[in-house]
């Protein structure tokens, strides 16, 4: 017999929906404050149910059927919910880091535009991201996947008035919709194979009718990816995430940092059953994702916007999840998307503080000396920028970093090669992040602050800061005397790693190894940014040097690529075509049909004498055919 | 005798033919057309001495009545087109003009 309190699990998608229904239909009527506070009470709501489901678990995946969706023969889709530990872990940190973003925005979005709107889009985002998480279909899935796509979409636009800004947000939703197509392609062949959609029985029906390796399980998984890798803005489908940025300083917080980008971690995640029966795909997984990380640390590490730094931080770090998904380490991946989600936002979060204070400034270049006015920002950034570097011991992103870089290297999938990537990554992160600290907060004051934030902008600040160093702490490995609890409570729903293989180092050596990574990374862009400022302007003075600085700063030059390759053909292509060619045809029809119109207009010309002249002439040609 | 009956018939149709297509006047338009149908029915009587029937004559009578009833209308439309162009010019009348 399950909690009574489970019967409540379909509100927690319903809620954020119905506040996002009425904000839309009566945002404007029922002013900033009410939609405000309604805004934010239904992520309270849904994320006070998802805790009072979280402390009830009983460890029994639980599945709820709100109603039949579809059915047309042997097709049934259900409106159902799914729990297991997976979906409470995941329902949890979405719905409370949802919840301190709401309150964040109530304060900073205030001079803004459209302020009951952004709550609507919020909410209505909340809502697609708690049926992704909670679905147990793919098709519920999907529902969800397209929902938060177009509340990206909404958001990244949000100040539509400002071309750039609608641009950006359809590059964000065409480049995701490419991944989409190939998502949709694997649910056709998994159905058309299978004969469901549902995820348990899918996955069960997987592993009974394909052997591992199988080409059917190989080409789902690969569509699978595909969908996830646009989502999760991974190589090759990148390039939107740092566009994105357009978006309000919340927005790019929650869903383009937080949440939905990790998405794609969680469907593979959820899918691994299937994952488990193609290894060519899981390599593919987690070859992304070493990629992923290393192409995307280099970007990070010569952007001067400071949201487009924290953009390819994010994709970098989403790449790690990426590598410990391909390594058949599922918790792992689970443990860095919640931590990440709570640092990452963070640092959003500060950043947010630090271009308001600075009425609108996104060039870190131009900010500089800014820890003694602000404060608060300075040590978000210090405390979130080390759990995202990985500061040993006492901070959230050193234990989860620590365990993926770990599984990289050990796990059955691992190898050497993955491990050193890692590890390269982790030296980035020190460098790129660090460097962002170094120039806004250190150094002369170039721009005043003339915003401080008030409470309701510090506070969620100040919790987050707190889980930023704590939340690694549910995670602790063994080797370091700790009890390994988020993986043991996933281990119902994501397998724990198989048997270590045999490794020259153990993990600690892998933590101490990873902890010098980040040691060494701090001091050197510590001397490079303020001790010695002239070893920076040395080493930009060579050609080579600036050209790389070039390449990684246009992001490798994909979007370069992509420009030429795709983008300007398609735009050619539908240009020469805008006459369209097969709409020649029927344009004849309609211009001989107009000419024999204005042919026989001629004979209607009002003059009975001529019409009874015609009626003569045409019995005169009868009488002559006739008596021929 | 028939003969000349007959040719005397298509006399008078060419002539009403001719007076319809080349007349303006509306009142003179009518006239062609009564020579018209007059001519249709001595043909109509030329064709009935000749083969010794009575159904020629009685056509002619049709004819008469028919064309007492056009000439009734024909002059109401005439009037009512005087009414509103002041003349009776049927070139005039085109202002259904495609």
């Amino acid at each position: 017999m399950h909690p009574a309190i489970y019967n409540a699990l379909w509100l927690e998608p319903v809620i954020p929906f119905a506040s996002s229904f009425v904000l839309l239909v009566a945002g404007r009527k029922m002013g900033r404050r009410a939609a405000a506070w309604l805004g934010s009470c239904s992520i309270l709501a849904s994320f006070l149910i998802a805790l009072a489901i979280a402390v009830a678990w009983d460890g029994a995946p639980f599945t709820q059927t709100v109603w039949h969706w579809i059915a047309v023969g042997s097709f049934q889709v259900d409106m159902g919910l799914y729990l297991d530990a997976l979906s409470v872990v995941m329902t949890l940190a979405v719905s409370f880091v949802s919840f301190l973003i709401h309150v964040y925005s109530t304060e900073h979005m205030r001079e803004s535009e459209g302020y009951e709107r952004f709550f609507a889009y919020m909410n209505l985002f909340v809502a697609s991201m708690l049926t992704l998480t909670l679905a147990n279909n793919l098709l519920l899935l999907l529902l969800g996947w397209e929902g938060v796509g177009l509340c990206s979409y909404l958001l990244i636009g949000f100040w539509y008035g400002d071309e750039a800004n609608g641009l950006a947000g359809r590059k964000a939703f065409i480049v995701t919709r490419t991944g989409d197509t190939a998502f949709i392609l694997g649910l056709f062949l998994l159905f058309n194979q299978l004969g469901t959609l549902d995820i348990q029985p899918l996955l069960q029906r997987a592993a009974a009718h394909w052997h591992v390796g199988a080409a059917a399980a190989e080409v789902a998984a690969f569509l699978l990816l595909g969908g996830a890798v646009g989502k999760s803005a991974q190589l090759p489908l990148q390039t939107w995430l740092p566009d994105a940025m357009a978006g309000p300083t919340p927005t790019s917080a929650l869903i383009h940092a937080a949440t939905m980008v990790t998405a794609g971690v969680y469907l593979i995640a959820r899918m691994h059953g299937l994952y488990e029966l193609a290894p060519a795909a899981l390599f593919a997984v987690a070859l992304i994702g070493f990629a992923t990380l290393l192409l995307a640390g280099c970007s990070a590490l010569t952007q001067h916007d400071i949201k487009r730094i924290l953009a390819y931080s994010t994709v970098s770090q989403i790449g790690y999840m990426f590598l410990a998904l391909g390594v058949g380490a599922w918790s792992a991946a689970i443990f860095h998307l919640v931590t990440h989600a709570f640092f990452k936002a963070l640092l959003f979060l500060a950043s947010g503080v630090v271009i308001h204070a600075l009425n609108d400034e996104h060039d870190i270049f131009r900010m500089g000396g800014l820890r003694h006015k602000l404060p608060l920002a300075f040590w978000c950034f210090v405390l979130a920028g080390c759990s995202l570097a990985g500061l040993p011991l006492i901070t959230a992103g050193f234990y989860s970093k620590g365990l993926i870089i770990w599984q990289a290297y050990s796990s059955p999938l691992g190898t050497t090669w993955l491990w050193i990537g890692a590890l390269t990554g982790a030296f980035l992160t020190a460098l790129y992040i660090f460097r962002l600290i170094f120039v806004v907060f250190y150094g002369s004051e170039k721009l005043a602050p003339q915003h401080f934030p008030g409470p309701a902008v510090q506070w969620p600040m100040v919790v987050l800061a707190f889980l930023s160093m704590v939340a690694g702490f549910i995670d602790l490995p063994v080797a370091l005397g700790g009890g390994e609890h988020l993986s043991r409570f996933l281990a119902p729903a994501l397998p724990l790693v198989a048997q270590a293989r045999p490794t020259a180092l153990g993990e600690i050596g892998s933590e101490v190894i990873a902890a010098i990574v980040f040691f060494v990374g701090v001091y050197l862009i510590y001397l490079f940014q303020l001790q010695r400022p002239s070893l920076t302007e040395t080493l930009m003075a060579g050609g080579f040097t600036q050209g790389l600085h070039r390449y990684w700063y246009s992001d490798w030059g994909m979007d370069w690529l992509y420009d030429r390759a795709l983008v300007r053909p398609t735009i050619a292509v539908a240009r020469a075509d805008q006459h369209d060619v097969v709409d020649l045809f029927f344009a004849g029809i309609g211009a001989l049909c107009g000419g024999l119109y204005r042919g026989l207009r001629l004979t209607q010309n009002g003059q009975v004498r001529r019409y009874a002249a015609w009626i003569a002439a045409g019995a005169i040609l009868l009488l002559v055919v006739g008596l021929w | 005798m028939t003969h000349m009956g007959l040719l005397l018939a298509a006399v008078l149709f060419v002539l009403g033919l001719a007076g319809l297509l080349a007349r303006r006047n509306l009142l003179m338009i009518l006239v062609s057309i009564e020579i018209m149908l007059n001519a249709a029915g001595l043909a109509f009587i030329a064709a009935g001495a000749a083969w010794n029937q009575p159904d020629g004559q009685v056509m002619f009578l049709f004819i008469l009545t028919v064309a007492a009833a056009e000439v009734a209308v024909g002059l109401a439309l005439v009037l009512q087109l005087h009414h509103q162009t002041k003349s009776v010019d049927a070139d005039r009348a085109n202002r259904m003009r495609g």
